[in-house]
C-alpha cells in the first residue's frame, strides 16, 4: 500500500518568484512526517508539490524531482490526476461537498470519477473508510443527512475518511487541526497514529506539541527575511530534533526564541 | 431652557429629553398644514392634487422652523432630510400602487370574458367588437395565441441563451482566470446588457434577412435569437457571480481525490452553485418574457395560433398588447380591444411576478446548507 | 465526546489491524478523461468566443444595413435631408426624454432607497425591498399601457393650468394636449419605469456601507442625516453614479412606453402638446411596414443609439474606476 516519496533539489516557483528552494528529503513508507517552521516558510507549498495541487494555481510551477518509490511524479508524461488519486490529501478546513450526504461524501472519489459499483461494494467501502477514520459508531444511523452538519471534529474525520476511501499511497495532510477545537484534535491526532498502519502521513502543523505527539520524524523549514525562498533545514528523527537539534535556527525556533 | 408642555408627556424629566419636540409634533404640524391648506383652496376653488402639494409645501418648512426652534440647527437639518425621504417614499408609492391597482380593476373584466384563454384573434372582427359594445353581447377573441407565442419565444430563446451563457461563464471563472481574452468578454458582456432591447431586434432582423432573404425573416425563431442578445449577458453575469462564490476548498478537495477538471466542474462546482445558477436564469426569463420591442421587428404580429418557430408571424403577450392599444380590432369601438389589452397586461404581470418568486423560493429552497458551526 | 471517541478507538482499531483491504475500484481510461478535459475546456472557450462573435455580429449588421442609408443623398430617401438631418431630431427628442427622466426619478429613487435601508422600520424595510424589485420587473409594455390610459390623461388639469399661467417658459408653451400624449408625460412615465431600477441598486450599496463606518459617526454625536452624509454616501458615491447611469442607459433603450404613450411628430420646444419622437419609438413605430431603404435608414437610427447608449455605459464605467479609490469599497 504505502509508498516512500523522496524529493530531489526541487525547486518550488509562483511566476518568477522562487517560493521554496533545494528541498531533498526522503520519507520511508508507513511513518508520520511532520513539518514544522514560521509562516511563510513554504511548508504547505512544499507539501503541496508533493500530489501536484501546487500547480491548481495560476502561474504555479516546480522544478527538480519528486519520486513516488522511485517513479519521479513530475515526469513529462504523467498525468497529474492520476498521481493525486495515489496521494491524497486533507485540507486546513473541513471541507465536505455541502451538496452530498455524509455517504455521498465518502464515495465522493469514485462517484464524482464515475466509477460504477455495486450497492454492496460500496456499503463495505463506506463502512470500512468511516471506521477507519473513527466516525462509524457516531454516523452509521445518518448516512443519509448532509456531511456539513455535523461537527467540524467530525466533518474532518469525514474528509479523512474520504481520503482513505480512495486508498491512496500517501496522505498529505495540511494543518488538519487548525480549525478544530482540543476535543476533535486529539481525535484527529489518535486517528494519524493507527493511519501510520496503512499509509505514509506528512502532515504541516503550526503546533510544535502536536509534530512531537504524532510524528516519527520532523522536518523544520525557515525563511530568511521576506522574498527570500523557504528552505530545508533540518530533517531528523522527532526525538532529536525536539531534544537536540543540530542546526542553531531548528533549537532557536523549537525553544520559542522566534516564530 | 424650559420644558413646560414636554413635562406632561414624558413623565421623567431627564436631562437627555430635556428640550425636545413632543414625538405628536408631525402630527399636529401636517394636521396644520391641511388646514391652511383647504382654506387657500376655498379662496381658489378645491381641487384635491392642489390641496395635498400646497399642505405639503406649508409642512417640510414648518418642521424645519420648528425643529430648529426647539431642538437647534443640527436637528433642524436633521429633521428637514427625514421628511424628504419620507416624502420621496410616498410619491414614489402612489404612481406604482396606481399601476398595480389599475392593472388589477382593469385586467380582471377582461381576465373572465369566455373564451379569454381558449381562443385566439382569428374569429374576433371590428364587426363582433362593434356589437359587443351596441348590443352588449360577450367580447369575442382571446390571447391563446399570445401566451402560446410568448411560451415557445421565451422557450427557445432560453434553450439558446442558457448553455451559451452557462459554459462562457465556466470559462470566465474555471479556465480564463484573468487573461486577456475573459477581459475582453467581460467587458463585451458589459456593453451587451446595455443594448437597448429595439437594437437587438433589429440585429434579429438583419441576421435573419442575411440567412433567409426578405420574405421568411420575420418568424418566431428570428425573435428567439433577438432574446437571446438580451439574455445571455443576464445569464452570464448571474452565472458568473455564483460560480465565484464555491468556495476554492471544495474544488480542491474534488482535485486531491483524483477527479479531473471537467468532472469537478460538472460535478462539484455547478451542484453546489445550482441553486444561483437557476434563480438567476429564471429572472433572465421573466425579463425577456416582457420585451416587446425585439419581438415587434422580428416575428411581427399575428392572430391566429402559429406553433411553429420557423415560419410565420407570431404573436406574445407584450405585442398583442401593444397592438390591441395602438390599432384597436375596431378603430370605432376601441373599448373591447382595451379591455383585452389590460386582461394581456395582467396575465403578463402575473406571469413575470411568478417567475420572480419562483426565482427567490429556487435560491432558498436549494441553496446547500451551511456548515453547522 | 472524547470518551466515546477514545471507547470506540480500542474496538476499530482491532478491526482495521485485522482487515485486509480489498483493492478499490479505480476510474476506467485514462486517457479518454485526459481528451474529455481538454475538450470540455474547449467547448467552454468556444462559447466564450461565440458571445464575442455575436456582438461582432450585431455591429456589422447593423453597420452593414445602415449603410446604404447613411450613404444615400436627400433624393433617395425621398426627403429635403440627408440622413443625419433626419436623425437628429429623434436624437434631441431622446435625449430631452431620458434627461427628463432621469432628472425627476433620481432624487426620488435616492430617497426610497435611503428610506428602505436606513430610515423604515427593520420589519419593514426587507419587504420593501422586495416590493421595488417586483415593480422592476413589470414590463414596460404594461407601463407604457397605464401611461397612455391613465397617467396621461390625469396630467391633462396640469398641463392646462401650466400652459395657461407658465406659458411664457418655452417648453410650457401655449398649446396643450387633451389627452396627454406628449412628451412630458412619456418622460414621467419613464421615469417611473427606472425608479425601481436606480433604488434597487443603489438600497443594495447603502446597505453595504461598513457598520464600523456608521457607527463611528454615530458615536462622535452625528445625527441620522449627517451619519448618512459621512459615511453612507462617501462610500456608496461611485456605484449610486452608475446605478443612475444605467437608469439613463434603460431611459434611452425604452421603446415601448415612448411609443405608447406620446403622439409623434416632428421636432418641437412644448413638451406639453403632442410632437416630438424618439430614436425607439419611430423604429418600432415604423419598422414592421419598412421595405428597401427606409428599412436601412430605421436600422441607421438604431446603430446611432447603440452608439449614444455605449458612449453612457462608457462614462458610467469611467466615473466608476476614478471614484472608486476614495470610496473606501474593496
Amino acid at each position: 500500500m504505502s509508498k516512500s516519496i523522496e524529493a530531489i533539489d526541487l525547486n518550488v516557483y509562483y511566476g518568477d518568484f522562487l517560493a521554496v528552494e533545494g528541498v531533498n528529503v526522503k520519507i520511508e513508507p508507513r511513518t508520520v512526517v511532520a513539518f514544522i517552521g514560521p509562516s511563510g516558510c513554504g511548508k504547505t507549498t512544499f507539501l503541496r508539490t508533493m500530489n501536484r495541487m501546487h500547480e491548481v494555481l495560476p502561474g504555479a510551477t516546480v522544478k527538480g524531482q519528486l519520486l513516488l518509490d522511485q517513479e519521479n511524479i513530475y515526469g513529462s508524461a504523467v498525468d497529474p490526476v492520476r498521481v493525486r488519486s495515489k496521494v491524497g490529501m486533507v485540507f486546513q478546513r473541513p471541507n465536505p461537498f455541502p451538496t452530498m450526504t455524509i455517504r455521498d461524501n465518502v464515495l465522493a472519489g469514485f462517484k464524482l470519477n464515475g466509477v460504477r459499483m455495486g450497492r454492496k461494494q460500496a456499503d463495505e467501502i463506506v463502512e470500512r473508510s468511516l471506521k477507519g477514520a473513527n466516525l462509524w459508531n457516531e454516523v452509521k444511523d445518518r448516512l443519509e443527512k448532509p456531511g456539513s452538519g455535523l461537527s467540524g471534529g467530525q466533518q474532518q474525520r469525514l474528509c479523512i475518511a474520504r481520503t482513505i476511501a480512495v486508498q491512496p499511497e500517501v496522505i498529505l495532510m495540511d494543518e488538519p487541526c487548525s480549525a478544530l477545537d482540543p476535543i476533535s484534535t486529539l481525535a484527529v491526532e489518535d486517528l494519524i497514529g493507527e493511519l501510520k498502519e496503512h499509509f505514509t502521513i506528512v502532515i504541516v502543523t503550526h503546533n510544535m506539541q502536536q509534530a512531537s505527539r504524532v510524528s516519527d520524524k520532523t522536518a523544520f523549514f525557515n525563511i530568511a527575511g521576506t522574498g527570500k525562498p523557504g528552505k530545508l533545514i533540518e530533517f531528523d528523527y522527532t526525538d532529536k530534533i525536539f531534544s537536540n537539534p543540530t542546526e542553531k535556527a531548528t533549537e532557536d525556533y523549537i525553544t520559542g526564541r522566534f516564530g | 431652557m424650559t420644558t413646560t408642555s414636554v413635562d406632561e408627556i414624558i413623565p421623567s424629566k431627564s436631562s437627555l429629553t430635556a428640550g425636545q419636540l413632543p414625538r405628536w409634533t408631525p402630527l399636529a404640524v401636517g394636521g396644520g398644514a391641511l388646514a391652511v391648506s383647504a382654506l387657500v383652496m376655498l379662496l381658489i376653488g378645491f381641487n384635491l392634487p392642489g390641496w395635498i402639494v400646497i399642505a405639503w409645501l406649508l409642512f417640510v418648512p414648518s418642521m424645519f422652523v420648528a425643529t430648529r426652534a426647539v431642538e437647534g440647527h443640527q436637528a433642524g437639518v436633521d429633521r428637514l432630510w427625514t421628511v424628504l425621504v419620507y416624502s420621496a417614499f410616498a410619491l414614489a408609492l402612489l404612481p406604482l400602487v396606481s399601476i398595480v391597482v389599475e392593472v388589477l380593476t382593469q385586467g380582471l373584466p377582461g381576465v373572465v370574458d369566455p373564451g379569454f384563454f381558449t381562443n385566439t384573434m382569428q374569429y374576433a372582427t371590428s364587426l363582433t367588437d362593434q356589437q359587443a359594445v351596441e348590443a352588449g353581447t360577450d367580447i369575442k377573441g382571446g390571447i391563446l395565441h399570445a401566451i402560446v407565442g410568448s411560451l415557445l419565444v421565451t422557450l427557445a430563446a432560453t434553450v439558446i441563451s442558457v448553455p451559451v451563457g452557462l459554459l462562457t461563464s465556466i470559462y470566465l471563472v474555471e479556465y480564463g482566470r484573468d487573461g486577456w481574452l475573459s477581459r475582453a468578454i467581460v467587458f463585451f458582456v458589459d456593453v451587451m446588457t446595455g443594448i437597448p432591447s429595439i437594437v437587438a431586434g433589429l440585429f434579429g432582423a438583419a441576421l435573419l434577412l442575411t440567412l433567409v432573404g426578405p420574405q421568411d425573416n420575420l418568424m418566431g425563431f428570428t425573435a428567439a435569437c433577438a432574446l437571446s442578445v438580451l439574455m445571455i449577458p443576464v445569464v452570464v453575469r448571474s452565472t458568473t457571480e455564483m460560480l465565484r462564490v464555491v468556495p476554492n476548498e471544495l474544488r480542491e478537495a474534488s482535485y486531491a481525490l483524483g477527479v479531473r477538471k471537467s468532472l469537478t466542474i460538472l460535478k462539484v462546482v455547478i451542484p453546489t452553485a445550482i441553486s444561483g445558477i437557476a434563480s438567476g436564469v429564471t429572472l433572465a426569463i421573466a425579463r425577456v418574457i416582457g420585451e416587446t420591442a425585439p419581438i415587434l421587428v422580428t416575428a411581427g404580429v399575428a392572430t391566429r395560433l402559429n406553433a411553429n418557430l420557423f415560419s410565420d408571424w407570431m404573436m406574445t403577450l407584450p405585442v398583442f398588447i401593444y397592438r390591441q392599444l395602438q390599432n384597436p380590432t375596431a378603430p370605432a369601438a376601441p373599448g373591447p380591444s382595451l379591455e383585452r389589452a389590460w386582461g394581456a397586461a395582467l396575465v403578463l404581470i402575473v406571469i413575470v411576478m411568478v417567475l420572480n418568486l419562483a426565482s427567490r423560493m429556487i435560491a432558498r429552497a436549494f441553496a446547500p446548507k451551511k456548515t453547522g458551526r | 465526546m472524547s470518551t466515546q471517541t477514545r471507547g470506540s478507538k480500542v474496538a476499530q482499531s482491532t478491526e482495521t489491524q485485522v482487515e485486509t483491504q480489498p483493492p478499490a475500484p479505480r476510474p476506467r481510461d485514462n486517457a479518454a478523461g485526459r481528451m474529455g478535459d481538454k475538450v470540455f475546456a474547449a467547448i467552454c472557450l468556444g462559447a466564450g468566443i461565440l458571445i464575442l462573435l455575436v456582438l461582432a455580429g450585431v455591429a456589422a449588421f447593423l453597420v452593414r444595413d445602415a449603410a446604404p442609408a447613411i450613404l444615400a443623398s436627400p433624393d433617395e430617401l425621398g426627403r429635403d435631408t440627408t440622413f443625419w438631418g433626419y436623425v437628429w431630431p429623434l436624437v434631441v427628442g431622446t435625449l430631452i426624454a431620458s434627461g427628463i427622466a432621469i432628472v425627476v426619478a433620481t432624487p426620488v429613487a435616492i430617497g426610497i432607497a435611503l428610506f428602505i435601508s436606513h430610515f423604515a422600520p427593520k420589519r419593514l424595510s426587507q419587504p420593501l425591498g422586495y416590493m421595488i424589485d417586483l415593480l422592476a420587473a413589470i414590463p414596460s409594455v404594461v407601463y407604457g399601457l397605464w401611461g397612455a390610459t391613465f397617467f396621461g390623461p390625469l396630467l391633462v388639469p396640469l398641463y392646462a393650468w401650466l400652459s395657461e399661467n407658465a406659458s411664457f417658459i418655452p417648453i410650457f408653451g401655449p398649446t396643450y394636449s387633451a389627452a396627454g400624449r406628449t412628451l412630458l408625460t412619456a418622460s414621467l412615465v419613464l421615469a417611473v419605469m427606472i425608479l425601481p431600477i436606480v433604488t434597487s441598486l443603489s438600497r443594495e450599496l447603502f446597505l453595504q456601507t461598513p457598520k464600523l463606518h456608521e457607527e463611528a459617526a454615530l458615536a462622535l454625536g452625528a445625527t441620522r442625516w449627517e451619519m448618512i452624509k459621512a459615511a453612507v454616501f462617501p462610500f456608496a458615491r461611485a456605484g449610486v453614479i452608475s446605478a443612475i447611469m444605467l437608469g439613463l442607459g434603460r431611459a434611452l433603450g425604452e421603446t415601448m412606453a415612448v411609443t405608447l404613450v406620446l403622439s409623434q411628430g416632428p421636432l418641437t420646444a412644448n413638451l406639453l402638446n403632442a410632437g416630438n419622437s424618439t430614436i425607439p419609438a419611430e423604429i418600432a413605430l415604423n419598422f414592421p411596414e419598412a421595405f428597401g431603404l427606409r428599412q436601412s435608414e430605421l436600422i441607421a437610427a438604431g446603430l446611432v443609439l447603440f452608439v449614444i447608449t455605449l458612449v453612457v455605459n462608457m462614462l458610467a464605467r469611467a466615473i466608476v474606476s476614478r471614484y472608486k479609490e476614495f470610496s473606501g469599497a474593496n
